[in-house]
Protein backbone atom coordinates (compact mmCIF):
# COMPACT_ATOMS: atom_id res chain seq x y z
CA UNK A 1 0.00 0.00 0.00
CA UNK A 2 1.44 3.53 -1.09
CA UNK A 3 1.31 6.81 1.57
CA UNK A 4 -1.63 7.97 -0.34
CA UNK A 5 -4.16 4.64 -0.39
CA UNK A 6 -2.86 4.40 3.48
CA UNK A 7 -4.24 7.92 4.17
CA UNK A 8 -7.13 7.82 2.10
CA UNK A 9 -7.98 4.54 3.95
CA UNK A 10 -7.47 6.25 7.22
CA UNK A 11 -9.69 9.04 6.56
CA UNK A 12 -13.52 7.43 7.50
CA UNK A 13 -11.84 6.28 10.65
CA UNK A 14 -10.08 9.30 11.78
CA UNK A 15 -13.53 10.92 11.65
CA UNK A 16 -15.20 8.41 13.27
CA UNK A 17 -12.55 9.38 16.30
CA UNK A 18 -13.56 12.91 15.78
CA UNK A 19 -17.20 12.45 15.71
CA UNK A 20 -17.04 10.40 19.07
CA UNK A 21 -14.75 12.95 20.29
CA UNK A 22 -16.57 15.85 19.82
CA UNK A 23 -19.72 13.88 21.13
CA UNK A 24 -18.23 12.73 24.34
CA UNK A 25 -16.74 16.38 24.86
CA UNK A 26 -19.59 18.23 24.63
CA UNK A 27 -21.46 15.95 26.97
CA UNK A 28 -19.32 16.46 29.68
CA UNK A 29 -20.06 19.89 29.87
CA UNK A 30 -21.69 20.55 33.01
CA UNK A 31 -25.37 21.64 33.22
CA UNK A 32 -27.89 20.47 31.29
CA UNK A 33 -28.87 21.49 27.28
CA UNK A 34 -33.19 22.18 28.45
CA UNK A 35 -32.08 24.53 30.90
CA UNK A 36 -29.22 26.45 28.62
CA UNK A 37 -31.62 26.10 25.76
CA UNK A 38 -34.66 28.55 27.25
CA UNK A 39 -31.74 30.62 29.91
CA UNK A 40 -34.11 31.99 32.66
CA UNK A 41 -36.96 30.79 31.09
CA UNK A 42 -36.43 27.31 32.14
CA UNK A 43 -37.45 27.77 35.43
CA UNK A 44 -40.68 28.57 34.41
CA UNK A 45 -41.44 24.91 32.65
CA UNK A 46 -42.65 22.19 34.76
CA UNK A 47 -40.57 18.70 35.40
CA UNK A 48 -42.54 17.35 32.51
CA UNK A 49 -42.77 19.95 29.99
CA UNK A 50 -38.74 19.73 29.98
CA UNK A 51 -39.03 15.89 29.91
CA UNK A 52 -41.01 16.16 27.23
CA UNK A 53 -38.54 18.82 25.64
CA UNK A 54 -35.51 16.42 26.19
CA UNK A 55 -37.40 13.58 24.63
CA UNK A 56 -38.30 15.79 21.39
CA UNK A 57 -34.35 16.09 21.02
CA UNK A 58 -33.95 12.68 21.97
CA UNK A 59 -31.72 13.93 24.62
CA UNK A 60 -33.25 11.56 27.64
CA UNK A 61 -32.07 8.23 26.18
CA UNK A 62 -28.32 6.90 26.97
CA UNK A 63 -25.20 8.42 25.70
CA UNK A 64 -24.37 5.52 23.58
CA UNK A 65 -28.26 5.15 21.94
CA UNK A 66 -27.90 8.96 21.19
CA UNK A 67 -24.62 8.33 19.92
CA UNK A 68 -26.01 5.59 17.87
CA UNK A 69 -28.73 7.20 16.45
CA UNK A 70 -26.62 10.59 15.65
CA UNK A 71 -23.83 8.23 13.82
CA UNK A 72 -26.89 6.31 11.37
CA UNK A 73 -28.95 9.94 11.13
CA UNK A 74 -25.25 11.40 10.13
CA UNK A 75 -24.64 8.38 7.17
CA UNK A 76 -28.22 9.97 6.20
CA UNK A 77 -27.16 13.44 5.30
CA UNK A 78 -28.85 14.46 8.65
CA UNK A 79 -26.90 16.43 11.35
CA UNK A 80 -29.88 17.11 13.72
CA UNK A 81 -32.02 20.20 14.89
CA UNK A 82 -30.23 22.82 16.29
CA UNK A 83 -31.89 24.35 19.81
CA UNK A 84 -31.03 27.71 19.30
CA UNK A 85 -31.70 28.22 16.10
CA UNK A 86 -34.89 25.13 15.93
CA UNK A 87 -33.38 24.27 12.66
CA UNK A 88 -31.80 21.90 10.98
CA UNK A 89 -28.16 21.89 11.74
CA UNK A 90 -27.04 21.69 8.25
CA UNK A 91 -28.61 23.87 6.74
CA UNK A 92 -27.71 26.59 10.01
CA UNK A 93 -24.14 25.70 9.02
CA UNK A 94 -24.18 26.19 4.97
CA UNK A 95 -25.56 29.64 5.76
CA UNK A 96 -22.85 30.67 7.05
CA UNK A 97 -20.41 29.18 5.43
CA UNK A 98 -20.14 30.78 2.45
CA UNK A 99 -18.77 33.70 4.26
CA UNK A 100 -16.13 31.99 6.14
CA UNK A 101 -14.89 30.42 3.06
CA UNK A 102 -15.21 34.03 0.99
CA UNK A 103 -12.92 35.18 3.80
CA UNK A 104 -10.70 32.03 3.52
CA UNK A 105 -10.21 32.83 -0.24
CA UNK A 106 -9.53 36.65 0.09
CA UNK A 107 -7.09 36.03 3.08
CA UNK A 108 -5.39 33.05 0.61
CA UNK A 109 -4.94 35.40 -2.13
CA UNK A 110 -4.05 38.25 0.13
CA UNK A 111 -1.20 36.29 1.52
CA UNK A 112 0.07 34.46 -1.97
CA UNK A 113 0.21 37.55 -3.24
CA UNK A 114 2.60 39.23 -0.53
CA UNK A 115 4.05 36.18 0.70
CA UNK A 116 5.31 34.70 -2.63
CA UNK A 117 7.32 37.59 -4.47
CA UNK A 118 8.40 38.94 -1.13
CA UNK A 119 10.32 35.31 -0.36
CA UNK A 120 11.49 35.02 -4.00
CA UNK A 121 12.89 38.80 -3.80
CA UNK A 122 14.72 38.20 -0.61
CA UNK A 123 16.35 34.62 -1.42
CA UNK A 124 17.35 36.21 -4.44
CA UNK A 125 19.12 39.02 -2.90
CA UNK A 126 20.36 36.58 0.03
CA UNK A 127 22.03 38.76 3.18
CA UNK A 128 21.85 42.16 1.73
CA UNK A 129 20.20 44.78 3.36
CA UNK A 130 16.87 44.21 1.07
CA UNK A 131 16.39 40.56 2.36
CA UNK A 132 17.19 41.59 5.92
CA UNK A 133 14.04 44.30 5.42
CA UNK A 134 12.29 41.51 4.61
CA UNK A 135 13.37 38.95 7.47
CA UNK A 136 12.76 41.12 9.81
CA UNK A 137 9.30 42.13 8.54
CA UNK A 138 7.91 38.78 8.13
CA UNK A 139 8.96 37.93 12.08
CA UNK A 140 7.38 40.87 13.21
CA UNK A 141 4.01 40.04 11.03
CA UNK A 142 4.29 36.33 12.10
CA UNK A 143 4.62 37.44 15.84
CA UNK A 144 1.86 39.62 15.70
CA UNK A 145 -1.66 38.04 16.40
CA UNK A 146 -4.30 38.83 14.28
CA UNK A 147 -6.26 40.70 17.29
CA UNK A 148 -3.72 42.79 17.82
CA UNK A 149 -2.91 43.72 14.12
CA UNK A 150 -6.85 44.17 13.46
CA UNK A 151 -7.75 45.93 16.49
CA UNK A 152 -4.18 48.43 15.17
CA UNK A 153 -5.79 48.56 12.20
CA UNK A 154 -9.13 49.89 13.04
CA UNK A 155 -7.20 52.33 15.10
CA UNK A 156 -4.96 53.95 12.73
CA UNK A 157 -7.85 54.10 9.82
CA UNK A 158 -10.24 56.02 12.03
CA UNK A 159 -7.79 57.95 13.78
CA UNK A 160 -5.02 58.41 10.98
CA UNK A 161 -8.35 58.90 8.16
CA UNK A 162 -11.86 59.29 9.77
CA UNK A 163 -12.73 55.92 8.25
CA UNK A 164 -14.56 53.71 10.42
CA UNK A 165 -14.87 49.82 9.35
CA UNK A 166 -18.09 48.98 7.59
CA UNK A 167 -19.71 46.94 9.88
CA UNK A 168 -23.30 46.25 11.12
CA UNK A 169 -25.97 44.32 8.95
CA UNK A 170 -23.87 42.40 6.48
CA UNK A 171 -24.67 42.04 3.00
CA UNK A 172 -23.81 38.91 1.57
CA UNK A 173 -21.84 38.52 -1.89
CA UNK A 174 -24.17 37.89 -4.27
CA UNK A 175 -26.35 41.15 -2.96
CA UNK A 176 -24.77 43.60 -2.91
CA UNK A 177 -20.91 42.72 -3.67
CA UNK A 178 -19.62 46.10 -3.52
CA UNK A 179 -20.68 46.21 0.36
CA UNK A 180 -19.64 43.03 0.11
CA UNK A 181 -16.39 43.43 -0.28
CA UNK A 182 -15.89 46.62 1.54
CA UNK A 183 -16.94 44.76 4.60
CA UNK A 184 -14.45 41.58 4.31
CA UNK A 185 -11.29 43.64 3.04
CA UNK A 186 -10.15 44.81 6.30
CA UNK A 187 -11.14 40.75 7.98
CA UNK A 188 -9.02 39.25 5.08
CA UNK A 189 -6.27 41.73 5.36
CA UNK A 190 -5.91 40.96 8.72
CA UNK A 191 -6.01 37.26 8.35
CA UNK A 192 -4.23 37.65 5.21
CA UNK A 193 -0.82 39.61 6.86
CA UNK A 194 -0.23 37.17 9.36
CA UNK A 195 -0.11 34.42 6.85
CA UNK A 196 1.65 36.32 4.25
CA UNK A 197 4.38 36.32 6.96
CA UNK A 198 4.63 32.65 7.66
CA UNK A 199 4.60 32.19 3.49
CA UNK A 200 7.33 34.63 3.21
CA UNK A 201 9.33 32.50 5.35
CA UNK A 202 8.82 29.54 3.63
CA UNK A 203 9.27 30.61 0.10
CA UNK A 204 12.33 32.53 1.10
CA UNK A 205 13.97 29.19 2.55
CA UNK A 206 12.89 26.96 -0.46
CA UNK A 207 13.95 29.23 -2.75
CA UNK A 208 17.44 29.36 -1.52
CA UNK A 209 17.57 25.49 -1.10
CA UNK A 210 16.96 25.24 -4.70
CA UNK A 211 19.01 28.30 -5.98
CA UNK A 212 21.88 26.46 -4.71
CA UNK A 213 21.10 22.86 -6.87
CA UNK A 214 23.57 22.13 -9.66
CA UNK A 215 20.28 22.10 -12.27
CA UNK A 216 20.02 25.84 -11.06
CA UNK A 217 23.85 26.80 -12.02
CA UNK A 218 23.74 24.70 -15.00
CA UNK A 219 20.75 26.84 -16.62
CA UNK A 220 22.87 29.96 -15.71
CA UNK A 221 25.60 28.85 -17.12
CA UNK A 222 23.93 28.21 -20.10
CA UNK A 223 23.07 31.89 -19.98
CA UNK A 224 19.76 31.76 -19.39
CA UNK A 225 18.35 35.20 -18.74
CA UNK A 226 18.40 35.70 -14.67
CA UNK A 227 14.57 36.34 -14.33
CA UNK A 228 13.69 33.37 -16.41
CA UNK A 229 16.33 30.91 -14.11
CA UNK A 230 14.28 32.06 -11.13
CA UNK A 231 10.48 31.75 -12.39
CA UNK A 232 10.73 29.28 -14.47
CA UNK A 233 13.59 26.73 -13.90
CA UNK A 234 13.78 27.50 -9.46
CA UNK A 235 10.37 28.50 -8.74
CA UNK A 236 8.06 25.25 -9.23
CA UNK A 237 10.24 23.22 -7.54
CA UNK A 238 10.34 25.60 -4.26
CA UNK A 239 6.56 25.55 -4.44
CA UNK A 240 6.14 22.27 -2.54
CA UNK A 241 6.25 23.59 1.38
CA UNK A 242 4.65 27.03 0.08
CA UNK A 243 1.58 24.16 -1.14
CA UNK A 244 1.52 22.56 2.43
CA UNK A 245 1.60 25.81 4.29
CA UNK A 246 -0.83 27.18 2.22
CA UNK A 247 -3.03 23.97 2.72
CA UNK A 248 -2.62 24.00 5.99
CA UNK A 249 -3.74 27.51 6.83
CA UNK A 250 -6.57 27.81 4.04
CA UNK A 251 -7.73 24.29 6.43
CA UNK A 252 -7.96 26.46 9.63
CA UNK A 253 -9.31 29.47 7.71
CA UNK A 254 -11.82 27.10 6.53
CA UNK A 255 -12.98 26.42 10.29
CA UNK A 256 -13.52 30.19 10.47
CA UNK A 257 -11.48 32.73 12.26
CA UNK A 258 -13.55 33.31 15.48
CA UNK A 259 -11.19 36.56 16.90
CA UNK A 260 -11.51 38.14 13.67
CA UNK A 261 -14.70 37.42 12.64
CA UNK A 262 -15.63 39.09 16.40
CA UNK A 263 -13.36 41.17 16.10
CA UNK A 264 -15.01 42.65 12.76
CA UNK A 265 -18.81 41.32 13.96
CA UNK A 266 -18.50 39.18 11.02
CA UNK A 267 -21.32 36.20 11.09
CA UNK A 268 -18.97 33.46 10.09
CA UNK A 269 -18.43 29.68 11.06
CA UNK A 270 -16.14 30.52 14.27
CA UNK A 271 -18.32 32.99 16.03
CA UNK A 272 -21.12 30.40 15.53
CA UNK A 273 -19.17 28.10 17.01
CA UNK A 274 -18.65 29.71 19.71
CA UNK A 275 -21.96 30.96 20.65
CA UNK A 276 -23.14 27.40 20.00
CA UNK A 277 -20.37 25.67 22.90
CA UNK A 278 -21.52 29.21 25.13
CA UNK A 279 -24.97 28.05 24.60
CA UNK A 280 -24.46 23.95 24.83
CA UNK A 281 -25.92 23.19 21.42
CA UNK A 282 -24.97 19.98 21.64
CA UNK A 283 -26.24 19.25 17.89
CA UNK A 284 -25.18 22.42 16.59
CA UNK A 285 -21.64 22.35 18.26
CA UNK A 286 -21.12 18.44 16.84
CA UNK A 287 -22.40 19.08 13.51
CA UNK A 288 -20.18 22.09 13.00
CA UNK A 289 -17.17 20.81 14.64
CA UNK A 290 -17.16 17.67 12.34
CA UNK A 291 -17.81 19.61 9.63
CA UNK A 292 -14.83 22.24 10.35
CA UNK A 293 -12.82 18.77 10.97
CA UNK A 294 -13.92 16.74 7.79
CA UNK A 295 -13.07 20.31 5.54
CA UNK A 296 -9.99 20.16 7.31
CA UNK A 297 -8.91 16.99 6.49
CA UNK A 298 -9.79 17.16 3.34
CA UNK A 299 -7.91 20.26 2.59
CA UNK A 300 -4.25 18.23 3.85
CA UNK A 301 -5.71 14.97 1.75
CA UNK A 302 -5.67 17.76 -1.55
CA UNK A 303 -2.40 19.02 -0.51
CA UNK A 304 -0.76 15.29 -0.27
CA UNK A 305 -2.12 15.10 -4.04
CA UNK A 306 -0.76 18.54 -4.90
CA UNK A 307 2.78 16.85 -3.73
CA UNK A 308 2.23 14.13 -6.20
CA UNK A 309 1.38 16.53 -9.10
CA UNK A 310 4.06 18.66 -8.23
CA UNK A 311 6.97 16.60 -7.45
CA UNK A 312 6.94 13.91 -10.01
CA UNK A 313 9.92 12.04 -7.78
CA UNK A 314 6.84 11.24 -4.91
CA UNK A 315 5.36 9.37 -6.98
CA UNK A 316 7.63 6.40 -7.19
CA UNK A 317 8.34 6.22 -3.56
CA UNK A 318 5.78 4.06 -1.58
CA UNK B 1 27.08 27.61 28.64
CA UNK B 2 28.21 27.28 25.48
CA UNK B 3 25.09 26.74 24.14
CA UNK B 4 23.95 30.14 25.87
CA UNK B 5 27.44 31.68 24.65
CA UNK B 6 26.08 30.51 21.26
CA UNK B 7 22.82 32.17 21.52
CA UNK B 8 24.24 35.55 22.23
CA UNK B 9 26.96 35.05 19.28
CA UNK B 10 23.78 34.83 17.20
CA UNK B 11 22.09 38.24 16.23
CA UNK B 12 18.84 37.21 16.17
CA UNK B 13 19.02 35.20 19.24
CA UNK B 14 20.50 37.95 21.17
CA UNK B 15 17.23 40.17 20.46
CA UNK B 16 15.31 37.39 21.09
CA UNK B 17 16.89 36.03 24.74
CA UNK B 18 17.15 39.92 25.59
CA UNK B 19 13.52 40.31 25.14
CA UNK B 20 12.64 37.10 27.15
CA UNK B 21 15.26 37.88 29.69
CA UNK B 22 12.80 41.51 30.14
CA UNK B 23 9.79 39.82 30.00
CA UNK B 24 10.70 37.58 33.05
CA UNK B 25 12.20 40.63 35.10
CA UNK B 26 9.40 42.27 34.86
CA UNK B 27 7.19 39.72 35.82
CA UNK B 28 9.07 38.61 38.77
CA UNK B 29 8.86 42.38 39.67
CA UNK B 30 5.08 42.47 39.27
CA UNK B 31 5.22 38.98 41.37
CA UNK B 32 7.20 40.42 43.92
CA UNK B 33 4.23 43.24 44.35
CA UNK B 34 7.35 45.78 43.25
CA UNK B 35 4.95 47.85 40.62
CA UNK B 36 4.48 51.44 40.33
CA UNK B 37 1.02 51.17 41.24
CA UNK B 38 -1.40 48.85 43.01
CA UNK B 39 -2.31 46.80 39.90
CA UNK B 40 -5.55 45.85 41.57
CA UNK B 41 -6.38 49.96 43.02
CA UNK B 42 -9.00 52.74 41.20
CA UNK B 43 -7.71 55.84 41.28
CA UNK B 44 -11.23 57.15 41.25
CA UNK B 45 -10.33 60.62 39.86
CA UNK B 46 -7.45 59.86 37.49
CA UNK B 47 -9.65 57.41 35.01
CA UNK B 48 -8.92 57.32 31.55
CA UNK B 49 -5.58 59.16 32.47
CA UNK B 50 -3.31 59.24 29.46
CA UNK B 51 0.41 58.06 29.96
CA UNK B 52 2.13 60.90 31.91
CA UNK B 53 5.03 60.94 34.70
CA UNK B 54 2.77 59.51 37.42
CA UNK B 55 1.00 56.54 35.31
CA UNK B 56 3.75 55.88 32.52
CA UNK B 57 1.07 54.13 30.23
CA UNK B 58 -2.11 55.57 31.75
CA UNK B 59 -4.47 54.11 33.86
CA UNK B 60 -7.85 52.18 32.14
CA UNK B 61 -11.77 53.33 32.88
CA UNK B 62 -11.63 52.19 36.88
CA UNK B 63 -8.22 54.68 37.34
CA UNK B 64 -6.15 51.53 37.32
CA UNK B 65 -2.60 51.85 36.08
CA UNK B 66 -1.62 50.26 32.84
CA UNK B 67 1.68 49.82 33.06
CA UNK B 68 1.56 47.73 36.66
CA UNK B 69 -1.70 45.76 35.23
CA UNK B 70 0.84 45.36 32.17
CA UNK B 71 3.50 43.96 34.60
CA UNK B 72 0.94 41.43 36.40
CA UNK B 73 -0.74 40.26 33.32
CA UNK B 74 3.05 39.66 31.65
CA UNK B 75 3.43 37.19 35.05
CA UNK B 76 0.46 35.50 34.35
CA UNK B 77 0.58 34.71 30.55
CA UNK B 78 4.13 33.68 31.27
CA UNK B 79 2.67 30.83 33.89
CA UNK B 80 0.25 29.99 31.64
CA UNK B 81 2.21 29.21 28.45
CA UNK B 82 5.65 28.22 30.60
CA UNK B 83 3.20 25.44 32.54
CA UNK B 84 1.27 24.65 29.00
CA UNK B 85 4.13 23.91 27.39
CA UNK B 86 6.00 21.79 30.07
CA UNK B 87 3.05 19.43 29.99
CA UNK B 88 2.61 19.03 26.88
CA UNK B 89 6.55 18.44 26.26
CA UNK B 90 6.12 15.94 28.92
CA UNK B 91 3.42 13.65 28.24
CA UNK B 92 3.98 14.24 24.14
CA UNK B 93 7.65 13.02 25.10
CA UNK B 94 6.25 9.95 27.09
CA UNK B 95 3.97 8.81 24.30
CA UNK B 96 6.47 9.40 21.32
CA UNK B 97 8.70 7.26 23.21
CA UNK B 98 6.27 4.84 24.10
CA UNK B 99 4.83 4.80 20.52
CA UNK B 100 8.48 4.47 19.01
CA UNK B 101 9.98 2.06 21.08
CA UNK B 102 7.22 -0.55 21.55
CA UNK B 103 6.42 -0.10 18.33
CA UNK B 104 3.20 -2.33 16.00
CA UNK B 105 0.08 -2.13 17.47
CA UNK B 106 0.89 0.54 20.37
CA UNK B 107 2.55 2.83 18.09
CA UNK B 108 -0.61 2.45 15.37
CA UNK B 109 -3.27 3.22 18.24
CA UNK B 110 -1.05 6.19 19.38
CA UNK B 111 -0.44 7.93 16.61
CA UNK B 112 -3.73 7.23 14.69
CA UNK B 113 -5.25 8.99 18.41
CA UNK B 114 -2.75 11.88 17.66
CA UNK B 115 -3.94 12.24 14.25
CA UNK B 116 -7.30 12.47 15.52
CA UNK B 117 -6.12 15.62 17.89
CA UNK B 118 -4.76 16.80 14.85
CA UNK B 119 -7.98 16.84 12.80
CA UNK B 120 -9.05 19.52 14.74
CA UNK B 121 -7.64 23.29 14.42
CA UNK B 122 -6.34 24.31 17.40
CA UNK B 123 -8.40 27.07 18.50
CA UNK B 124 -11.30 25.22 18.07
CA UNK B 125 -9.90 22.32 20.09
CA UNK B 126 -9.03 24.39 22.86
CA UNK B 127 -12.46 26.28 23.22
CA UNK B 128 -14.24 22.70 23.37
CA UNK B 129 -12.12 22.04 26.30
CA UNK B 130 -12.70 25.26 27.84
CA UNK B 131 -16.47 24.44 27.38
CA UNK B 132 -16.42 21.44 29.08
CA UNK B 133 -14.04 22.57 31.70
CA UNK B 134 -15.03 25.96 32.61
CA UNK B 135 -13.16 29.24 31.51
CA UNK B 136 -10.14 30.01 33.63
CA UNK B 137 -6.52 29.63 34.34
CA UNK B 138 -5.69 26.13 35.15
CA UNK B 139 -8.14 25.28 32.20
CA UNK B 140 -6.36 27.51 29.95
CA UNK B 141 -3.22 25.46 30.89
CA UNK B 142 -4.71 22.30 30.16
CA UNK B 143 -6.17 23.06 26.60
CA UNK B 144 -3.40 24.64 25.25
CA UNK B 145 -1.09 21.98 26.90
CA UNK B 146 -3.59 19.09 24.91
CA UNK B 147 -3.38 21.25 21.88
CA UNK B 148 0.49 20.52 21.18
CA UNK B 149 0.75 17.52 22.68
CA UNK B 150 0.27 15.59 19.43
CA UNK B 151 3.17 17.35 17.77
CA UNK B 152 5.69 16.85 20.66
CA UNK B 153 4.53 13.32 20.70
CA UNK B 154 5.41 13.61 16.49
CA UNK B 155 8.43 15.47 17.14
CA UNK B 156 9.93 12.93 19.61
CA UNK B 157 8.63 9.66 17.84
CA UNK B 158 10.21 10.35 14.34
CA UNK B 159 13.90 10.29 15.52
CA UNK B 160 13.22 7.76 18.44
CA UNK B 161 12.66 5.54 16.16
CA UNK B 162 15.91 5.89 14.45
CA UNK B 163 18.24 5.76 17.00
CA UNK B 164 15.92 3.06 18.37
CA UNK B 165 17.68 0.53 15.44
CA UNK B 166 21.38 2.28 16.12
CA UNK B 167 23.59 0.00 17.50
CA UNK B 168 24.60 1.60 21.05
CA UNK B 169 21.03 0.45 22.05
CA UNK B 170 21.76 -2.67 20.72
CA UNK B 171 25.08 -3.03 22.96
CA UNK B 172 23.19 -1.38 25.70
CA UNK B 173 20.33 -3.92 26.10
CA UNK B 174 22.70 -6.34 25.66
CA UNK B 175 25.11 -4.63 28.53
CA UNK B 176 21.27 -5.25 30.79
CA UNK B 177 20.41 -1.38 30.94
CA UNK B 178 16.97 -1.40 32.02
CA UNK B 179 14.10 -0.33 29.54
CA UNK B 180 13.32 3.28 31.19
CA UNK B 181 17.25 3.86 31.58
CA UNK B 182 17.92 3.44 27.68
CA UNK B 183 14.84 5.36 26.78
CA UNK B 184 16.12 8.67 29.06
CA UNK B 185 20.18 8.15 28.64
CA UNK B 186 19.98 7.18 24.98
CA UNK B 187 17.15 8.04 23.07
CA UNK B 188 15.78 11.06 25.25
CA UNK B 189 19.42 12.79 25.15
CA UNK B 190 19.73 12.82 21.28
CA UNK B 191 16.35 13.99 20.69
CA UNK B 192 16.90 17.46 23.65
CA UNK B 193 17.91 19.27 20.56
CA UNK B 194 14.99 19.45 18.25
CA UNK B 195 12.78 19.29 21.41
CA UNK B 196 14.43 22.89 22.62
CA UNK B 197 13.87 24.11 19.22
CA UNK B 198 9.95 23.08 19.80
CA UNK B 199 9.61 23.92 22.88
CA UNK B 200 10.32 27.61 22.42
CA UNK B 201 8.51 27.89 19.60
CA UNK B 202 5.54 26.44 21.13
CA UNK B 203 6.57 29.24 24.05
CA UNK B 204 5.42 31.98 21.65
CA UNK B 205 2.22 29.84 20.36
CA UNK B 206 1.58 29.28 23.81
CA UNK B 207 1.92 33.06 24.57
CA UNK B 208 -0.62 33.49 21.46
CA UNK B 209 -3.76 31.36 22.69
CA UNK B 210 -3.59 32.03 26.27
CA UNK B 211 -3.70 35.67 24.80
CA UNK B 212 -6.52 34.72 22.45
CA UNK B 213 -8.34 32.96 24.60
CA UNK B 214 -8.71 35.70 27.53
CA UNK B 215 -9.52 38.19 24.68
CA UNK B 216 -12.49 36.06 24.12
CA UNK B 217 -13.77 35.61 27.52
CA UNK B 218 -12.38 32.48 28.20
CA UNK B 219 -9.26 32.59 29.55
CA UNK B 220 -8.04 34.40 32.38
CA UNK B 221 -11.22 35.87 34.14
CA UNK B 222 -11.46 39.96 35.63
CA UNK B 223 -10.64 41.50 37.54
CA UNK B 224 -6.72 39.86 37.53
CA UNK B 225 -4.74 41.15 35.32
CA UNK B 226 -4.34 39.63 31.71
CA UNK B 227 -3.03 40.70 28.24
CA UNK B 228 -5.96 38.97 26.16
CA UNK B 229 -8.63 40.80 28.37
CA UNK B 230 -6.91 44.19 28.88
CA UNK B 231 -6.68 44.19 24.78
CA UNK B 232 -10.48 43.05 24.48
CA UNK B 233 -11.45 45.86 26.89
CA UNK B 234 -10.01 48.66 25.11
CA UNK B 235 -11.84 47.88 22.18
CA UNK B 236 -14.82 50.11 23.08
CA UNK B 237 -12.68 53.06 23.88
CA UNK B 238 -10.03 52.94 21.18
CA UNK B 239 -10.96 56.67 19.97
CA UNK B 240 -10.64 58.34 23.80
CA UNK B 241 -8.05 56.09 25.17
CA UNK B 242 -5.40 54.49 22.46
CA UNK B 243 -3.23 53.76 24.90
CA UNK B 244 -5.56 51.04 26.31
CA UNK B 245 -5.20 49.27 23.04
CA UNK B 246 -1.78 49.66 22.21
CA UNK B 247 0.14 48.77 25.48
CA UNK B 248 -1.22 45.35 25.96
CA UNK B 249 -1.11 44.97 22.03
CA UNK B 250 2.56 45.66 21.51
CA UNK B 251 3.41 43.77 25.10
CA UNK B 252 1.75 40.20 23.47
CA UNK B 253 3.19 40.84 20.25
CA UNK B 254 6.62 41.74 22.07
CA UNK B 255 6.86 38.84 24.14
CA UNK B 256 5.81 36.48 20.88
CA UNK B 257 8.38 38.05 18.74
CA UNK B 258 10.57 36.97 21.57
CA UNK B 259 10.20 33.39 21.68
CA UNK B 260 10.27 32.90 17.80
CA UNK B 261 13.29 35.13 17.42
CA UNK B 262 14.96 32.70 20.35
CA UNK B 263 13.45 29.67 18.46
CA UNK B 264 14.81 30.83 15.05
CA UNK B 265 18.37 31.33 16.61
CA UNK B 266 18.30 27.67 18.05
CA UNK B 267 17.45 26.03 15.43
CA UNK B 268 19.91 27.58 13.85
CA UNK B 269 22.70 27.04 16.40
CA UNK B 270 21.00 22.87 16.87
CA UNK B 271 20.55 22.37 13.29
CA UNK B 272 23.59 23.43 11.41
CA UNK B 273 21.52 22.07 8.11
CA UNK B 274 19.17 25.04 8.23
CA UNK B 275 21.64 28.01 9.04
CA UNK B 276 20.27 31.18 7.99
CA UNK B 277 17.89 29.77 6.39
CA UNK B 278 14.70 30.51 8.17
Amino acid sequence: MNTLTRRLAAFPLVLLGVSSLVFMAIRLVPGDAITAMLGTEAGLLTPAQKQALAAYFGLDRPWIVQYGRWLWALLHGDLGISVTYGKPVLGVILARFPLTLELAVLSLLIALAIGVPAGVYAATRAEKGADLAVRVGAMIGQSTPSFVFGLLLIYLLSAGFGVLPAMGTFAPLWLDPLANLGQMILPALTLGAAFAASLTRIARSAMLDVLSEDYVRTARARGVPARQVIWRHALPNALIPVVTLSGIEFGYLLGGAVIVEQIYALPGLGRMVLDAILQRDYALVQGTVLFIAFNFMVVNLLVDLAYFWLDPRIRGRG
Amino acid sequence: MALLRAIFRHPSGRIGAGIVLAYLALAALGALGLTPHDPLAQHRLDRLHPPSASYWLGTDLFGRDIASRLMQGIGQSFRVAFLSVAVAAGIGAVLGLAAAWFGRIWDGALMRAMDILLAFPAILLAMLIVAVMGPGTRTSVLAIAFVYMPIFTRVVRGPALSLKTRDFVDAARSFGSSTVYILTRHLLLNIVAPLTVQVTLALAWALLTEAGLSFLGLGTQPPAPSLGVMLSDSRNLMETAPWLMIAPGLTIMGGILGFNLLGDALRDILDPKTRGRA
